[in-house]
C-alpha cells in the first residue's frame, strides 16, 4: 500500500464531494428506495402506495413466466458469450501467425462495437425481414420452412443473439489475437519437440495462458448480454413473440413503467441485483482459483 | 509467404468480410427507391437514392437535434466522469482522511449494480429533483459508477511516490501537483476513458428513454424508433436505414480514430 504524501484538513474531502454527492443521490438513494419500494404495492387509482410486506416477491417467484424470462436472460447471456468466444477463439488460433498488416485488421475488427445494440438490431431486422431480407431470400432455396421472427420465437431469439455476436465478436477476435501473440513461441516449440500434436498444444498451454483474456472477455460479454442488450429487444422484438425474447432488464422496465406496477418492478430489481452480485463473488472466487496469470 | 501466414490472412480477410457485409448491406439499401427495396431478387448495388432518404429520415424525426443531443450526453457523460473520477482517485490515493476507507467502499460498491437493476427508483429520484426531460437529467445519474476512478487509481498507484516527494520539496501543492504533472501523465488513460465514456454515452438507450418523454430531448439511438416500419406500415426501409447510418457514425468514428487508446483502456479497466 502506498505512503500518503499530502496532508491537508479539507482538501481531500472536496476532491472526493463530487462523486459521493453523484453516488449518494443516484446510486444509494434509488438502492435503498428499490428495496423499500419492493414492499408495497400501487393503490388502484395510483395515488398512494399500500404495504403488502413480502406480497410482490411470492407473486413474482409463483409466476412462471417469471421464471421463463430468468431461463430465457440466463440462456441468451450464456449463448452470445459462450458461441462468441468460442468461435472468435477457434478463429483466433487459425490465424496466430506473425503477419503483416495486424494494426489494419485490428481497425476493421473493432469498429462494430461502436455500434449501439439498438442499431444493430435494426440492420439485422432488415436481414431477416420475412418479405424482403437478403437471408430469408436465400433460405428458401434451401428449404420451405418460414424463418418468420414475427410468428416464432427461436426465430426472434437466433435474431437476437446474432445481431449481439455481430456486435461484439471482431472485439472479441482482436483481443484473443493479441493475448495469442503475447504467448511466446519457444514455450509452444518446446511441447512441440516433445511430442505434442495441435490440439494437445492448445489445450495444456494455449488455453491456460489466455484464461486471463477469456475472463475479461467473458466477464465483459456476459454484462453486455444481461443488461446492455435492453435497446436490441426494444427496437426490434419489443420482448415477442409471445414472450420469447422478453430477458428480465426488459420485463422489470415494461411491469415498472409501461404497467406502471412500481413495486411489482422493485422487486424485480432487488432480486435482479441479489443475483448480480452472487454472480460477482462466484465469479471471484473462480477467478481467484482458476485463472493463471 | 508460407502457408501458416496465408491462411491466417484469408481467415482475417474473411471475418472482416462478414462482419462488414450487414453494414454495406445496411447502406445499400439506404441509397436505394422503396421500389427496388421491396423488390424480389433483393439488390445488392447502391442505387441512386441516397440523397433524397437521408434527408427524409432527417426532416421526419429531426436528426439535427436528436444528433446534437446525443453529442451534448456522450461528452457529458465522458468529461464529466473523467473530471469526477480524476479528483477522487487522486483523494484516495494521495491522501490520507478520516472516513477514507469508507468512502473508498462506497464508490467501489457501485461497480456491481449497473442502472437496469434500479431503473424505477432512480426515475424516481429523477423526477424529486424535476429533472425529468432535462439535459441534467439524461446525464449526472449515468455518471454514477466506479469504472474511471478505479482506472485511475490502479494507474496513480504505479507512479513512485518518489515524484509527488519531489514536487513536494520544490514547493509544489498538491494542486499544483495533480494538474502540473499528475494530468500530462495520465492523457494515454483519459484518452481511453473518452473512448469507453463516449460511446457508451451515445449508446445507452434505456436511461434516455426513460427520462425524456419529448422528441426534442430524444437521443438519436431512441428518436429514431418511429422510422422502423412495423407490419402495418409502409415499409420505408431506406428510410430506416439512412437514419440507421447516420446514428451510428459518430461513435464508430470515434472508435476508429482512437482505438490505439481504446484497446489499451478496456484491458486496463478490468485489471
Amino acid at each position: 500500500m502506498r505512503r500518503a504524501v499530502f496532508r491537508n484538513p479539507w482538501l481531500p474531502y472536496a476532491l472526493v464531494a463530487p462523486q459521493i454527492a453523484i453516488t449518494i443521490v443516484f446510486f444509494f438513494w434509488p438502492a435503498f428506495d428499490s428495496l423499500r419500494l419492493s414492499l408495497y404495492r400501487a393503490s388502484p387509482f395510483g395515488d398512494r402506495l399500500i404495504f403488502i410486506g413480502g406480497g410482490n416477491f411470492t407473486r413474482l417467484l409463483g409466476d412462471p413466466a417469471y421464471f421463463r424470462s430468468a431461463a430465457t436472460s440466463l440462456g441468451f447471456s450464456l449463448v452470445v458469450t459462450v458461441a462468441g468466444l468460442a468461435v472468435a477463439l477457434l478463429l483466433a488460433s487459425l490465424a496466430n501467425a506473425r503477419i503483416r498488416g495486424l494494426a489494419v485488421y485490428r481497425t476493421l475488427l473493432l469498429w462494430p462495437y461502436g455500434i449501439a445494440p439498438a442499431v444493430a438490431g435494426v440492420i439485422w431486422l432488415f436481414v431477416f425481414h420475412p418479405s424482403f431480407g437478403v437471408l430469408p431470400y436465400l433460405l428458401s432455396f434451401v428449404t420451405d420452412y418460414q424463418f418468420n421472427w414475427f410468428l416464432k420465437g427461436w426465430v426472434a431469439l437466433t435474431l437476437i443473439v446474432i445481431a449481439a455476436v455481430w456486435k461484439q465478436f471482431g472485439y472479441n477476435l482482436a483481443f484473443y489475437l493479441a493475448g495469442l501473440q503475447a504467448i511466446p513461441g519457444s514455450v509452444l516449440e518446446a511441447a512441440s519437440v516433445d511430442g505434442a500434436g495441435p490440439v494437445r498444444r492448445f489445450f495444456a498451454i494455449t488455453f491456460p495462458l489466455l484464461s486471463p483474456v477469456t475472463f475479461f472477455l467473458f466477464t465483459l460479454n456476459m454484462t453486455f448480454a444481461f443488461f446492455e442488450t435492453f435497446g436490441l429487444i426494444h427496437a426490434v422484438t419489443q420482448g415477442g413473440p409471445g414472450d420469447a425474447t422478453s430477458i428480465l432488464v426488459y420485463r422489470a422496465w415494461r411491469d415498472g413503467f409501461d404497467g406502471l406496477q412500481l413495486g411489482y418492478s422493485a422487486a424485480q430489481s432487488v432480486i435482479l441485483m441479489l443475483l448480480v452480485i452472487a454472480l460477482t463473488a462466484v465469479q471471484f472466487r473462480y477467478a481467484e482459483k482458476k485463472v493463471t496469470y | 509467404m508460407d502457408r501458416s501466414s496465408a491462411i491466417a490472412h484469408a481467415i482475417l480477410v474473411a471475418a472482416v468480410v462478414v462482419l462488414a457485409f450487414p453494414l454495406y448491406y445496411a447502406f445499400v439499401i439506404s441509397t436505394q427507391s422503396l421500389d427496388e427495396v421491396t423488390s424480389l431478387p433483393p439488390k445488392l448495388a447502391p442505387s441512386t437514392h441516397l440523397f433524397q432518404n437521408y434527408a427524409d429520415a432527417w426532416s421526419r424525426v429531426g436528426m439535427g437535434r436528436l444528433l446534437l443531443n446525443s453529442a451534448i450526453v456522450a461528452l457529458a457523460v465522458a468529461l464529466g466522469k473523467i473530471v469526477i473520477s480524476l479528483l477522487s482517485a487522486f483523494a484516495i490515493v494521495y491522501f490520507d482522511f478520516r472516513g477514507k476507507q469508507l468512502i473508498f467502499w462506497m464508490i467501489f460498491v457501485t461497480l456491481m449494480l449497473p442502472v437496469p437493476v434500479r431503473i424505477v427508483s432512480t426515475y424516481q429520484v429523477v423526477s424529486v429533483l424535476g429533472w425529468v426531460d432535462t439535459y441534467w437529467g439524461l446525464t449526472v445519474p449515468l455518471m454514477a459508477s466506479a469504472t474511471g476512478t478505479f482506472l485511475f487509481r490502479q494507474y496513480y498507484r504505479t507512479i513512485p511516490d518518489s515524484l509527488a516527494e519531489a514536487a513536494q520539496l520544490d514547493g509544489a501543492g498538491p494542486l499544483r501537483f495533480l494538474w502540473s504533472i499528475l494530468l500530462p501523465l495520465s492523457t494515454a488513460n483519459i484518452a481511453a476513458l473518452f473512448v469507453i465514456l463516449f460511446v457508451y454515452g451515445w449508446n445507452d438507450y434505456l436511461w434516455p428513454l426513460m427520462v425524456t418523454n419529448s422528441q426534442e430531448m430524444r437521443t438519436a439511438v431512441i428518436g429514431i424508433d418511429s422510422l422502423i416500419p412495423r407490419t402495418s406500415q409502409l415499409p420505408e426501409w431506406n428510410v430506416a436505414m439512412a437514419a440507421a447510418m447516420m446514428v451510428l457514425l459518430p461513435p464508430v468514428a470515434v472508435i476508429v480514430a482512437m482505438q490505439r487508446w481504446f484497446v489499451k483502456g478496456l484491458i486496463e479497466t478490468e485489471k
